[in-house]
């Protein structure tokens, strides 16, 4: 087997969603012929069953394959996959940062999107040697050449002789392969160094304990080195290191500079291994860790409570279990006076909080009350102290706040000429600061805005699209905080505040997002034997309101020919509709108003 | 054992199913109902023998029509029950007509064939809300039934009538209940439904599409108070949430169900309650021509506290309610000491109340607790 750094290539693909990542991913992995066409499972990357379902790579995977190139040499690629959301884009920074190069892999029909800018700006700050290839040229709207002058015009990269592939039909992918060859350099470093290593993922399994991807950058690893974690000064005996094999892990002697394999040392807990942290020799540390680091932050909320108040303990349970595979997911215990005990949720993002949820559905069989997502506010006291609010059910009185400030992000919105017009007025809607437009070629546009996180995490994708009819794509980064005129919406049912229904919004829409809370939890509510005024409050102050009617009417009409069975079943119904309620006061609200209220469809 | 029973005929034929019915029945050609009325006989004979020495004090042929069948059959299979199950001299024995399928000699053969009792369904004195919801007669036909069944000599006839039809509006209504009030002679039994519509019926499919609206709430609401202000100012009682009768002719088959009263279901589809078991026969029609005395599906043997469940939500229905002597007796235990809760929460919101009666206390439903029927008795669910 070949080792010498100079046969090894390290590199990932980036791309927008859909344009074909993980398909040329699976081609890749064929034709370097490490596994037979019978083995293949459709997306080898994708191997949790949600991501197959969503057709999203969420963590990243890697893979080793080797390949017999034209010059007669074998080469080891290394192959390292990077999810392709903006939740995850530390993360994708990360795995950027364990790569030499990148395939870049563009759409022939639909061309550069903003998501495609995001991830190649990200790999060139990454010095990372990029080559794009044009797929799906068997399309019947594909234009490889318009596409491939976007690509010299818009990003700046050569392209002329980008690889015209069709990865669903495996047309094209050898000569991937030969650019993969020429095109990316071959990793550096010094094999006899201290070691250096860049956590780019890790992995929870219950017989090995952690499982750590890495890429050496300096040194070498093998059984019986005692590793630290830089970052957060983890130690252990490294018990195995090895490679990614398909879908499965090789244990090998060693993994030294410019290579690319995981580590076990019975380590207990992902949060010891960070994403981004620095694997040295505890015998023998390397002078200043790999630059880059940094803690992973919760950017959205929310509260997470058991249907059934009977399986907290199942909650807890399953949330730790899924946080030894996911540090960057946190939650703390909190009590809610309409939903009981939960736990109160820190996630990346929406799609993150999403995934999450599923899983705990799927996966651990719990049905689940989400309250609204919300972001991290930060409340400056009068007092001169600073609290960062995850819910606002915490916010202090008002006459104790001193002013509050709201994450802003970046976005980049790349939307065809025509929807430029109702994407700034959406943007302008969610209270978005207008930053600059650049035309790309003549017909499409990319719009720079800072919009307030807030804004942005309920619907925003959604009305993207709607209001482009599927053409506008969507980027983001955080840039920071700022101050804005926040208020807390409390809605009260029968007279009651229900906390879990509380939310943070801007002064401006509160109005109008509490009335539209009203209507929705109108519909929700199943009438009572009494009238029920559901009210929306600022700080005191009715703003909104809506009834629902006293119950009037529920009897069955006729019961026939003595089918008494159906009739109970009838009842029972009923019976067990109540069971799904929570009881606030003397109402009885449905478990999905809790949620529903998320989505208040703007159009 | 010889406690009474009581007998019901499923005849799951008609001539054309109406827009929101989802009973088991459809058209059917006379061959096949030839086949079922035979397959109905010997059920009946297969069946006979375990009931032997039990009174039958009531028998009802429901459907669908079973004026859809040709009279003779029905006198036919009338007369093989007679012979082979022990009737009361004065038990009640209802058939239920559609007035589009009735004329004297098919009344004239029931009435010799022993049935005392009709079951009439009007819903509407409207031709255009009987066309909408596509009942194959006319107010006028029911007028010339009506007069055909005083002519053979009944005098035991039930008037159904439906509320919240679509398009029906309050006044069509009042319309409807008056006419019914002025047929000489006069109906001694009026059932009032109000419409439900039912998923999966062609009127559900209509309103969903916008062809067909229905009355508002209020509307609803102010024909069900109509029924009941007209009809018991014309000398009827409410006995129960859908029935209103002249003193004495309450249908004993019905209240016989909300009693628990043993019954026996004939007939595809047919439900019985014998011993505090509960069974059905299966609801297709091919396996029980095939097989009528071996088609029962869902046996069901009732535990004592789905018994008490059924005492209560059926035994609710009626606005005499329940007696809470006859509860302790059946079940060995105070009707307080399980539903204590249940009762005191229904009491307090007005809509359960305890009447004495004679040294017993009943529990009975409220005026507005019989509006509400559906959401106490779901309560009473153990």
């Amino acid at each position: 087997m070949v080792t010498d750094q100079s046969s090894i290539r390290n590199f990932c693909i980036v791309a927008h969603i859909d344009h074909g990542k993980s398909t040329l991913a699976d081609r890749i992995i064929e034709k370097t012929g490490l596994l037979t066409g019978r083995e293949m499972q459709d997306q080898v990357l994708d191997n949790m069953e949600l991501e197959r379902e969503r057709g999203i790579t969420i963590k990243a995977q890697s893979v080793r394959t080797v390949y017999k190139a034209k010059d007669g040499r074998e080469y080891i690629f290394n192959l390292i996959d990077t999810p392709g959301h903006v939740d995850f884009n530390y993360e994708v920074s990360r795995s950027l940062a364990a790569c030499d190069g990148a395939i870049l892999v563009v759409d022939a029909a639909q061309g550069i999107e903003a998501q495609t800018l995001a991830n190649v700006y990200l790999a060139l700050d990454h010095d990372l040697e990029v080559f794009p290839v044009i797929n799906k040229i068997d399309l019947p709207s594909a234009d490889p050449q318009r596409v491939i002058e976007e690509i010299e015009d818009v990003i700046g990269i050569e392209a002329q002789d980008a690889p015209l592939i069709s990865a669903k039909n495996g047309i094209g992918i050898e000569d991937v392969l030969e650019q993969v060859v020429k095109k990316i350099p071959a990793p550096k470093g010094d094999p006899e160094a201290p070691l250096k290593a860049l956590i780019f993922d890790s992995l929870y399994d219950p017989y090995k304990g952690v499982i750590i991807f890495c890429r050496i950058m300096e040194g070498t690893v093998k059984r019986g080195t005692v590793i630290r974690m830089m970052a957060t000064g983890a130690k252990q005996e490294v018990v195995e290191v090895g490679y990614f094999g398909a879908g499965q892990f090789i244990p090998c002697e060693e993994l030294s500079a410019g290579m690319v394999g995981y580590i076990t040392a019975s380590i207990k807990n992902v949060k010891d291994t960070a994403v981004g942290d620095t694997v040295t020799d505890d015998n023998c540390p390397c002078g200043e860790p790999l630059p880059g680091y940094r803690k992973v932050l919760s950017m959205v909320y929310c509260g997470m409570y058991p249907a059934d108040g009977s399986k907290y303990p199942d909650l807890r349970d399953a949330l730790e279990k899924l946080q030894l595979n996911d540090a960057s997911l946190n939650y703390e215990p909190e009590t809610s006076v309409a939903l009981g005990f939960g736990f109160r949720c820190g996630f990346l993002g929406l799609l993150h909080l999403d995934v999450i949820q599923e899983r705990l559905e799927r996966e651990y069989n719990l049905d689940l009350v989400t309250t609204a997502p919300g972001v991290v506010y930060k409340v400056y006291k009068t007092n001169g102290e600073v609290l960062e609010l995850t819910n606002p059910s915490n916010l202090p009185d008002p006459s104790e706040i001193e002013h509050m400030e709201e994450p802003i992000v970046n976005a980049e919105i790349m939307v065809t000429s025509e929807f430029i017009g109702s994407i700034m007025e959406l943007c302008q809607e969610r209270r978005g600061k207008y930053l600059s437009m650049e035309y790309i070629e003549g017909t499409r546009a990319l719009l720079k805005y800072e919009l307030p996180l807030n804004e942005i995490i309920y619907d925003f994708f959604d009305a993207l699209k709607s209001r482009s009819r599927g053409y506008a794509s969507f980027d983001y980064d955080i840039k920071g905080y700022e101050p804005a005129r926040l208020v807390k919406l409390d809605i009260l049912i029968n007279r009651e505040e229900v906390d879990a229904l509380s939310f943070i919004v801007h002064g401006d829409s509160a109005y109008e997002r509490g009335r539209r809370m009203c209507e929705k939890l109108k519909d929700e509510i199943p009438r009572h034997l009494f009238e029920i005024p559901i009210q929306a409050a600022v700080g005191g102050k009715v703003i909104a309101r809506e009834t629902v009617k006293a119950l009037r009417k529920d009897v069955l009409a006729k019961c026939y020919g003595g089918d008494i069975t159906r009739k109970k079943k009838l009842l029972e119904k009923q019976k067990e509709g109540k069971k799904r309620m929570r009881q606030i006061g003397n109402v009885v609200i449905p478990q999905k108003a809790f949620m529903s209220v998320l989505k208040l469809d703007d159009k | 054992m010889t406690s009474d029973i009581e007998l019901y005929f499923h005849i799951p034929f008609c001539v054309r199913k109406c827009f929101y019915c989802d009973f088991l029945s459809a058209p059917a050609d006379e061959e096949t109902k030839k086949a079922y009325m035979e397959a109905l006989q010997r059920e009946v004979l297969a069946r006979a023998p375990e009931y032997e020495g039990r009174a039958v004090t009531s028998l009802f042929f429901g459907g669908g029509t079973p004026s859809a069948v040709e009279a003779g059959k029905l006198a036919g299979l009338l007369q093989t029950v007679k012979e082979h199950f022990g009737i009361s001299k004065d038990a009640e024995i209802t058939v239920e007509v559609n007035p589009g399928t009735v004329d004297r000699r098919k009344l004239d053969i029931y009435r010799k064939a022993g049935i005392n009792r009709l079951s009439i369904g009007l819903q509407s004195a409207d031709d255009r809300e009987l066309e909408t919801v596509g009942r194959i007669h006319t107010w006028r036909q029911f007028q010339d039934a009506w007069q055909a069944a005083a002519e053979a000599g009944f005098t035991n006839i039930n008037v159904d009538v439906m509320s919240a039809l679509p398009g029906q509006t309050c006044k069509s209504y009042l319309h409807t209940l008056e006419s019914v009030l002025a047929l000489e002679p006069a109906p001694v039994h009026i059932s009032a439904y109000s419409l439900i519509p039912e998923e999966g019926t062609p009127l559900v499919e209509q309103i969903s599409q916008g062809r067909l609206t229905l009355p508002d709430e209020d509307t609803d609401r102010d024909m069900y108070r109509a029924t009941k202000r007209i009809l018991e100012q014309a000398g009827y009682r409410r006995y129960e949430i859908s029935n209103y009768a002249r003193p004495g002719y309450e249908c004993r088959h019905n209240s016989g169900y909300w009693r628990r009263r043993d019954y026996l279901g004939f007939g595809v589809g047919a439900a019985s309650l014998i011993n505090n078991i509960r069974f059905k026969n299966g609801s297709d029609l091919k396996t029980y021509l095939q097989n009528p005395a071996d088609c029962r599906e869902e046996v069901q043997s009732l535990s004592p506290g789905e018994r008490m469940e059924e005492f209560l939500f059926l035994g609710l229905r009626m606005t005499d309610g329940v007696s809470a002597e006859e509860f302790a007796s059946c079940f060995g235990r105070e009707m307080d000491w399980v539903y204590g809760d249940v009762i005191r929460r229904n009491t307090d919101d007005g809509l359960l109340e305890w009447r004495k009666c004679g040294a017993g206390r009943r529990l009975a439903l409220t005026e507005r607790g019989l509006d509400l029927a559906n959401y106490v008795m779901a309560q009473f669910l153990l």
